[in-house]
């Protein structure tokens, strides 16, 4: 029984990959912990996150100076960059499962510049208000996504998925218009507006809490949805042959990304290039399954954002740079290096 | 096993199928031919359930517009002309796709899945390919993974759209021969559209002649490939003859210079 064995081995190589990912994640984070000014030894870290958790005590021998930076300024910072980090890559590996478009990414339906509209509108109308920015950047994304999705609805066959490309891209360059439009009225405010689409993770706490919810509830939708895209991967026509309603699920998928990208997108702005290049490095690494491919995004575009804020923090310290500067600026030749490494004759 | 009465097929403007009727008996081999252009695809999608149609379809004594898209999806298994292959997934993952129909919307496939799917990769000899990935493998090979998902989808009806295209003669071969021990094996219902006239009269039990939407003939491969009746839908000069087994061979005959 070769075929057996052969598919036990496949199926022992997924947990292996994610318990693999989680590792680098586990690393990614400690270091994230570490860098910056303090000196702080990577085992005081570790005993300290270990205290942290309820129903354990640990002495770190970390000061209470130390304890409180720590607690206060770098674990929601590095818990926010992997949420968000995770997140952009889960949806953007679930667009292109249902895009079929290795090129989709979760700003493909008009996320972003829905965003970055109202992300606008609202400091140049309210400028004092830095607490509606999350309000408006998220109704803002959900809204391009539902144009997007409206007009591409109309315009073509229902369910087909290229006329939704096309309405993405005219969303998108119709409210980018806008908003270039709209903040030439208060050139003063413009450093604020492109600080918020370059990307922050810096906000604490509270904005750990206010994505936590939506990340959770989009992640698990996302990854049940896992074996669906494999299915939806096959064409419309084949899906239908094996029983599956395809719009449907196209329409589930489209959901939870939005809400996964706004979710993002409301609390950090528009930090590029995560979404496109985890997946694709996954996809290379660990093969083209969804059911491995939705996990593995999560992980490791949390562990991504997390090394990328990390770089931010400390490269021109105690300077920061953007960190969606960080993420394409090592992000591309990242990606060129991966795609070299596991070239094939066919893709 | 399969009814088909007064079928109807309307794409956009154009009537592209009308009035078909046809009756598949359970084990039996119907092959659809015709000239480019003449709706064979069509039917096979529209007896699938992927377009809508006029008429009715019946599967196994049933009223195919009565099943749900899962009841239908164990009936019938189907594998297009032109599968879209995902490069990266593995040989046995995309092979499990054909136990969808048996999973629940967001579940996850049984040891049982497993198992079924692993049994058709090694009766197809496919077995050392399982953790293959889809994009490596050649013509011959991809033509019988996608019959592998076909088969783990246990359904006692297999529509095959034009399964040799595309294939050197030793493969076409290869898997018409495939697809005739299954059918024995297993009792399979086989519907193919074929282009090759030659390879259906060798193949079916029954030809179906689609002509401009319509069945101009239908019956064994005798009955059906005759000169005049392939010559006047095909536009075609040919000489029929009797090959193997008394099948008809179809030659083109070169026109006078």
């Amino acid at each position: 029984m070769r075929t057996a064995d052969a598919a036990a081995g496949q199926s022992r190589a997924r947990p292996l990959w994610l318990a693999g990912a989680l590792a680098v994640l586990a690393l990614s984070m400690v270091a994230g912990l570490l860098g910056g000014a303090a000196d702080i030894s990577p085992w005081q870290v570790v005993a300290q996150a270990a205290d942290w958790l309820p129903f354990v005590t640990v002495e770190s021998g970390l000061t209470p100076v130390e304890q409180g930076l720590l607690y206060e300024l770098r674990l929601p910072r590095v818990l926010v960059a992997a949420v968000v980090g995770g997140l952009l890559a889960i949806a953007g590996a679930g667009y292109q499962g249902v895009f079929r478009n290795p090129l989709a990414d979760p700003y493909l339906l008009g996320a972003a510049a829905g965003a970055g509209l109202m992300t606008t509108v609202a400091i140049v109308l309210l400028p004092q208000l830095a607490a509606g920015i999350p309000v408006a950047a998220f109704a803002g994304a959900v809204g391009g996504v539902f144009l997007a999705y409206a007009l591409g609805n109309t315009a073509g066959r229902s369910g087909g998925t290229s006329t939704l490309v096309l309405a993405g891209v005219a969303v998108t360059s119709f409210l980018t218009a806008i908003q270039t439009f709209v903040q030439q009225f208060k050139v003063e405010e413009l450093q604020r507006i492109y600080a918020w689409i370059l990307g922050d993770v810096g906000g604490g706490w509270e904005q750990f809490r206010l994505v936590l919810p939506y990340a959770v509830v989009s992640a698990v939708l996302l990854l049940l949805h896992g074996r669906m895209l494999d299915v939806l991967s096959v064409g419309d026509e084949e899906a239908v042959s094996l029983g599956v309603r395809a719009a449907r699920v196209r329409f589930a998928v489209l959901l939870a990304g939005a809400l996964a990208t706004a979710a993002a997108v409301a609390v950090s702005g528009l930090i590029g290039f995560v979404g496109i290049v985890v997946p694709h490095v996954v996809r290379r690494l660990a093969g083209g399954s969804y059911r491995s491919v939705l996990p593995l995004s999560l992980i490791a575009g949390a562990a991504f954002l997390v090394l990328a804020d990390l770089a931010a923090r400390t490269v021109i310290a105690p300077a920061e740079l953007p960190i969606g500067v960080v993420t394409m600026f090592v992000g591309a030749p990242f990606f060129v290096a991966v795609l070299r490494m596991t070239r094939r004759t066919a893709t | 096993m399969i009814g088909v009465r007064d079928l109807s097929v309307r794409l956009g403007e154009r009537e592209v199928l009308t009035g078909v009727d046809a009756t598949v008996r359970r084990g039996e081999w119907l092959a659809i031919i015709g000239p480019n252009g003449a709706g064979k695809s069509t039917l096979l999608k529209a007896v699938m359930g992927a377009l809508a149609h006029r008429g009715e379809v019946d599967v196994g004594g049933r009223s195919a517009a009565t099943l749900k898209p899962r009841e239908r999806a164990r009936l019938i298994a189907y594998a297009p002309q032109t599968p879209a292959l995902p490069p990266d997934m593995t040989v046995f993952d995309y092979a499990l796709l054909g136990r969808t129909p048996y999973i629940p919307y967001l579940g996850r496939e049984s040891r049982h899945d497993r198992d079924v799917t692993a049994s058709v990769l090694d009766r197809l000899d496919l077995a050392e390919f399982a953790v293959r990935r889809v994009g490596e493998l050649s013509g011959g090979e991809r033509q019988r993974v996608v019959l592998a998902r076909a088969l783990a989808q246990q359904a006692p009806v297999l529509l095959l759209d034009e399964p040799t295209t595309a294939l050197d003669l030793g493969h076409q071969q290869q898997v018409l021969e495939l697809v005739d021990r299954l059918r024995r094996a297993d009792g399979l219902t086989v519907i193919t559209t074929l282009h090759d006239l030659t390879l259906a009269g060798q193949y079916a039990d029954t030809l179906l002649l689609l002509a401009r939407g319509r069945a101009v003939a239908c019956g064994e491969p005798g009955k059906v490939l005759t000169e005049p009746l392939v010559g006047e839908h095909f536009d075609a000069r040919v000489m029929i003859e009797p090959g193997p087994g008394g099948r008809p061979v179809v030659h083109l005959v070169r026109g006078e210079p």
